[in-house]
């Protein structure tokens, strides 16, 4: 992975929105590389959210899913302070996760 | 010699427990990957594989996407549902050769919004399905134009 995963979780009222950006190559597995070879299929599947341990997003992707991943979402019933975990799972088995703390709005 | 039995069996079983999957670290309480969902190549069998073939159509499920993606690489959806006890929402792209792109489903608090940047192969529908705790369906859908494809070669 190039870069290590974005995220920012911004509280706005009782609802966090959370916007994370990962590094993954997303490859659909239709694209050819310079030597003309397929380059194999490699994505995201499943993404995980959770807030203080609780999962409130649990979503699986497919191969259509852009490269390095924006991802948007949002949770009630959260404050300021609470943690924010999002963590993904690819096809090959490979994971990264990462940890934000609520903030409020500025 | 019974002792021992009984500890190497009990440490023998705990070892098989975990190989056979039993015991799995963190992603083990996700939702599965919708195999047949993800794999099928026509709009109706992605929408019957996810339980969604009686889709209403509502209102209150919100597609914003651009009219005219420039690139079909990166093309961003967001979705915002504003029914009651949105429990999932999926994005098809109708033309892509694996119409399922993705399938966010919320636990306690998610609430009913996802915003993404998909792939498009060719100008399509773009649709958001979004399923209510009792299991029903409701959709939008918007036509996005694309002028370069995006799902590679």
């Amino acid at each position: 992975m190039a870069e290590p995963m974005k995220i920012r979780a911004t509280l706005q009222g009782d609802v966090a929105d959370v916007k994370v950006l990962m590094s993954h190559p997303m490859e659909t597995g239709q694209r050819k590389d310079a030597n003309g070879n397929l380059v194999p299929v490699h994505f995201i599947q499943q993404v995980t959210a959770t807030l203080n341990g609780r999962t409130v997003l649990d979503a699986q992707w497919s191969q259509a899913v852009s490269r390095n991943p924006f991802l948007g979402f949002r949770v009630r019933g959260a404050k300021a302070g609470d943690k924010i975990t999002v963590a993904w799972l690819d096809n090959k088995g490979e994971k990264s996760s990462i940890d934000a703390t609520v903030t409020p709005a500025s | 010699m019974n002792r021992i039995r009984r500890t190497l069996l009990r440490s023998a079983s705990a070892l098989v427990a975990v190989a056979a999957g039993i015991i799995r670290p963190a992603f083990a309480l996700a939702a599965e990957w919708n195999k047949a969902a993800f794999e099928s190549k026509a709009v109706g069998d992605a929408l019957r594989a996810i339980g969604a073939t009686d889709a209403q159509p509502s209102k209150d499920v919100s597609i914003k996407a651009p009219d005219i993606a420039e690139n079909g690489a990166v093309v961003p959806v967001e979705v915002t549902s504003g029914i009651a006890n949105t429990q999932a929402i999926a994005i098809v792209a109708d033309k892509n050769p694996f119409p399922l792109v993705a399938n966010f489903e919320f636990g306690a608090g998610g609430d009913g919004y996802a915003s993404t940047r998909i792939k498009l192969g060719q100008t399509s529908n773009v649709r958001a399905l979004v399923k209510t705790a009792d299991g029903k369906y409701f959709y939008a859908a918007k036509e996005v134009k694309v002028t370069i494809g995006g799902c590679g070669g």
